[in-house]
């Protein structure tokens, strides 16, 4: 990815440091820089939408005198560029202001919706990989047969059916008739605020808790929303997997090792996926950043309180701290899992330290 | 192929077994309730601020007001509450209510004539969105400690003005009348803010619930106060749950994980109808669909095209299609149940008469646009419009946009035809009448962009000094019958036609009892429910 190449040139322009401070100058610089980029951007739309802030707080029957006073509060009445400042001074001392929806700090709201978010994408993200890796493995070993082509109807299944279908048919049939899965929300209503908030993840906190009862009804809550995800991802992965290595077994090198006698397993798992690992890293974070972004659909219909939603219903009225709060904490994810995905790559392909 | 054949012969008979063998419904427990609803509106829940519908539902259960309305008599109109009595003065401009006696608030403070003077004053001065439902009575925040006044055990308010005195009860019987805990509230005061950044999230009242928890799209708590005057409600705690989708309600009410689902779409009520241990009941709603021509337009400001515009509307085409059992037909701005709501219809889809009224004006084809906010039945509405209009040679353009979009070019007077919603703010007549048949100044200038009648550029035919006439009737059936008479005009001059009202359809598990949902005039009361 693009920091090796960076990692390359910085050290040629600066001998005096050393390479793994240049590194993470830089790492630290580009993400700052995209940062800024991604709040100036999402705070100019916030401002030039075609929306009233003042509007949906104050509603459309307000006089103007209470009209005038919320304009002020907001301190829309300042240049644009002013506001932005103010602004990135705030959210460097972690305040993100206040949702103008619901009086309640943006920081607050995002440390309470996240966690249900990240819970569910981890699970989900966890299921795709666990399936959609073997699924594609087999897939290109099996070329051509019935279980590619099984293979592939499950992937384009889960590519084109919409995921509000699947999760309303899910809904339908394992909560609705066989009863099998616990209903929408996180957790059934007499669990509710039984575990103390440590991390904000149901199933880790009620683990921490000892709370078995607790975790085994948040179990069969995500367990439904996150296979759906799962099944999402999976799609995804698998597909991907199978492209990257039928690139593999069709290369030189694995022909020299089958004539050499290996086992088709070596071969397989050991060569051919080795030689992948360093493209479904990038693949597997991308799917994860997705799931993580919030999958609003998902997070709709299962009554999932969680950032996706958070900031559609933020968007949808104009509550612009929410959004841009929102919109940081996602961009930051998006930058953390391009580094962390990064790191792997460094770990898993010498050559890019190189 | 024949293991393939076992497995699905496998699947299939397993999922037979599956349906057959359905699990017993769960049940909720018998002291709580259990509710489903799109809970996403709630911006606060200061009742000085408060003023979406689910922020009302929360208000009306926890705060007690002056006068309240009785959940199971709601036709009886306003009713004593922690006002126990009220005399008018001589000049019709003073009320003096003489407070209950032994009423505590949650916290265990009484409740003091000074509560009252300080939730209304403090709801002038902190000047939110819904206060001009208090400041139209002639209180500022510099006049407040004179014209709201505590002696004793009374409280009274002096209006600038005489006005009807069920006009200022009904203005009372608002969520903003909820009369807040004084020395709680003040405990929590923030820079000179009289509490309000601490009541947006905690509440401080003397009605029937307290609240437990509110977690903004996720769902909000409440447990029963035991200090409640009218003793404490059978429902020990009442759980709402933001759930957005119709169909997850629908099935959590099947399942038994909810008691009531208050947003089934038409779809969802016929497929729920006639199972076993869901009732389905309808509720009037204050909101009104309407549509409106603007009178700035040369040819829509002509009587007869005005009078053409209300031939050609299927009314009964679209209420028993798209929009059955979700509104109602409707044709005059009271809503039902609205004190001087009348109940005539005149209006059908005749396009002969709208085409010789046109004739009558002059008027050959002609185009013109219609803003329309994007929600589904209104787009709907729009091109059954759009469809009968074009029967009549009038080509009409739709174009769809946000709330905000639609609105403001609505509010600017530049829309030739508007399809919208209206909702009154509070359970008077004159929210209505005061917005569809009052306009004192039409001028550009005068930017009343709260009234409906300037925002359509229409002075009102004379309306407006009769809505003038009956805000200040003393006498409640001369006044309901002022409303009546206004109403009758409207519906011939008026360049608004009002096409339905509101009915909410909800599932409710059968051994749910006197559960109301407010009608128009008010929200949701929990402290009656029985199981």
């Amino acid at each position: 990815m693009a920091m090796a190449e960076n990692n390359g040139s910085g050290r040629r322009k600066s001998p005096l440091l050393p390479p793994v401070l240049v590194t993470i100058l830089k790492t630290v610089g580009s993400v700052i820089v995209t940062m800024l980029g991604l709040t100036f951007v999402t705070f100019v739309i916030g401002r030039v939408m075609p929306i009233d802030p003042v509007l949906s707080i104050v509603g459309e029957q307000a006089s103007k005198s209470t009209y005038d006073e919320a304009y002020a509060a907001l301190g829309l009445d300042k240049p644009i560029i002013v506001q932005f400042f103010y602004y990135i001074w705030d959210v460097l001392h972690g305040d993100f202001g206040v949702s103008l929806l619901n009086a309640r700090p943006v920081a607050e709201d995002i440390r309470r919706v996240f966690p249900a978010t990240l819970e569910l994408a981890t699970i989900g993200t966890f299921l795709g990989v666990v399936l959609g890796v073997p699924l594609g493995v087999i897939a290109a070993v099996k070329r051509g047969t019935w279980i590619d082509q099984v293979a592939r109807v499950v992937a384009l299944v889960g590519y084109s059916m919409p995921i509000f279908w699947l999760g309303l048919m899910g809904l339908l049939i394992f909560y609705g008739i066989l009863g099998w899965v616990g209903g929408p929300g996180r957790l059934g209503i007499f669990y509710e605020d039984i575990v103390p908030t440590v991390t904000g993840m149901i199933l880790l906190d009620s683990m921490l808790a000892g709370e078995w009862d607790v975790f085994w009804n948040a179990t069969t809550h995500i367990v439904l929303p996150a296979s759906i995800l799962g099944y999402y991802s999976m799609a995804y992965i698998s597909r991907m997997t199978r492209s990257f290595m039928l690139e593999q077994l069709s290369a030189e090198y694995i022909t020299t090792a089958r004539v050499k006698g290996l086992p088709e397993r070596t071969v397989i798992w050991r060569h051919a996926f080795g030689n992948i690992k360093v493209q479904l890293i990038t693949v597997i974070a991308l799917s994860y950043a997705n799931l993580l972004e919030g999958a609003v659909l998902t997070e709709t219909i299962f009554s999932w309180p969680g950032i996706g939603q958070y900031i559609t219903t933020a968007l949808l009225s104009a509550d612009m701290n929410a959004v841009l709060g929102g919109t940081v904490v996602v961009g930051l994810i998006f930058v953390l899992l391009n580094i962390f995905s990064d790191l792997l790559y460094r770990f898993f392909d010498p050559r890019a330290t190189k | 192929m024949k293991p393939f054949k076992n497995i699905m012969t496998a699947v299939v008979m397993g999922f037979a077994v599956g349906m057959t063998a359905m699990p017993a419904l769960a049940e909720t427990p018998a002291n709580m309730l259990v509710i489903a609803n799109r809970i996403d509106d709630i911006t606060t829940l200061d009742p000085a601020e408060s003023f979406e519908f689910a922020g009302s539902d929360v208000s009306r259960n926890i705060y007690g007001k002056l006068v309240n309305f009785d959940p199971l008599n709601l036709a009886a109109g306003y009713q004593p509450d922690l006002a126990e009595s009220w005399t008018v003065s001589e000049d019709g401009k003073t009320i003096t209510f003489t407070m209950r006696e032994g009423v505590k608030f949650a916290s265990g403070n009484p409740v003091r004539a000074e509560d009252a003077a300080f939730s209304l004053r403090r709801a002038v001065a902190l000047n939110k969105t819904p206060s001009f439902i208090l400041t139209q009575f002639g209180f500022t925040p510099e006049n407040v400690n004179d014209t709201i006044k505590v002696s004793g055990n009374t409280v009274s308010i002096t209006t600038d003005k005489r006005y009807a005195t069920s006009f200022v009860l009904n203005c009372l019987t608002a969520t903003i009348g909820g009369i807040v805990d004084e020395v709680e509230v003040m405990k929590h005061e923030a820079d000179g803010d009289m509490g309000n950044a601490w009541l947006k999230t905690n509440t401080a009242g003397s009605g029937a619930y307290t609240l437990v928890s509110w977690k903004p799209n996720d769902s909000v708590t409440l447990k029963s106060n035991p200090n409640f005057y009218l003793g404490e409600p059978a429902m020990k705690k009442v759980i709402v749950r933001h759930v957005q989708e119709s169909s997850t309600q629908r099935l959590m009410l099947e399942r038994g994980d909810i008691d009531v689902a208050r947003n089934l779409n038409p779809d969802d009520v016929a497929g729920i109808t006639g199972k076993d241990g869901v009732a389905i009941d309808s509720a009037l709603r204050g909101r009104l669909m309407y549509i409106s021509v603007n009178q700035k337009h040369p040819i829509l400001s002509k009587p007869e095209v005005r009078q053409a515009i209300k031939y050609l509307v299927d009314y009964e085409g679209m209420q028993n299609s798209f929009l059955k059992g979700q509104y109602t037909i409707h044709q005059n701005f009271l809503p039902a149940t609205y004190l001087g709501a009348v109940d005539e219809n005149p209006f059908s889809l005749n396009i002969a008469k709208a085409k010789e009224l046109l004739a009558s004006a002059g008027v050959g084809p002609f185009e013109i646009e219609v803003g329309v906010r994007e929600a589904q039945e209104r787009i709907e509405i729009a091109q059954s419009l759009q469809n009968t209009f074009a029967q009549a040679g009038i080509t009409l353009k739709i174009t769809v946009g946000t709330a905000k979009q639609i609105l403001s070019r609505y509010r600017a007077r530049e829309l030739d035809m508007y399809m919208g919603a209206w909702g009154p703010d509070y359970p008077d007549p004159h929210t209505n009448a005061g917005t569809f048949a009052y306009n004192p100044d039409n001028s550009d200038e005068a930017h009343a962009t709260g009234l409906l009648a300037w925002r359509n550029a229409w002075d009102t035919d004379g309306l407006t000094d009769q809505v003038a006439a009956a805000v200040v009737e003393g006498d409640r059936d001369v006044r309901a019958k002022m409303y009546a008479d206004i109403q009758a005009e409207f519906r011939e001059k008026a360049p608004f036609a009002v096409l339905y009202q509101k009915i909410e359809q909800t599932g409710r598990a059968e051994n749910v009892h006197n559960l109301n949902l407010g009608g128009a005039i008010t929200a949701v009361s929990y402290w009656p429910v029985t199981k």
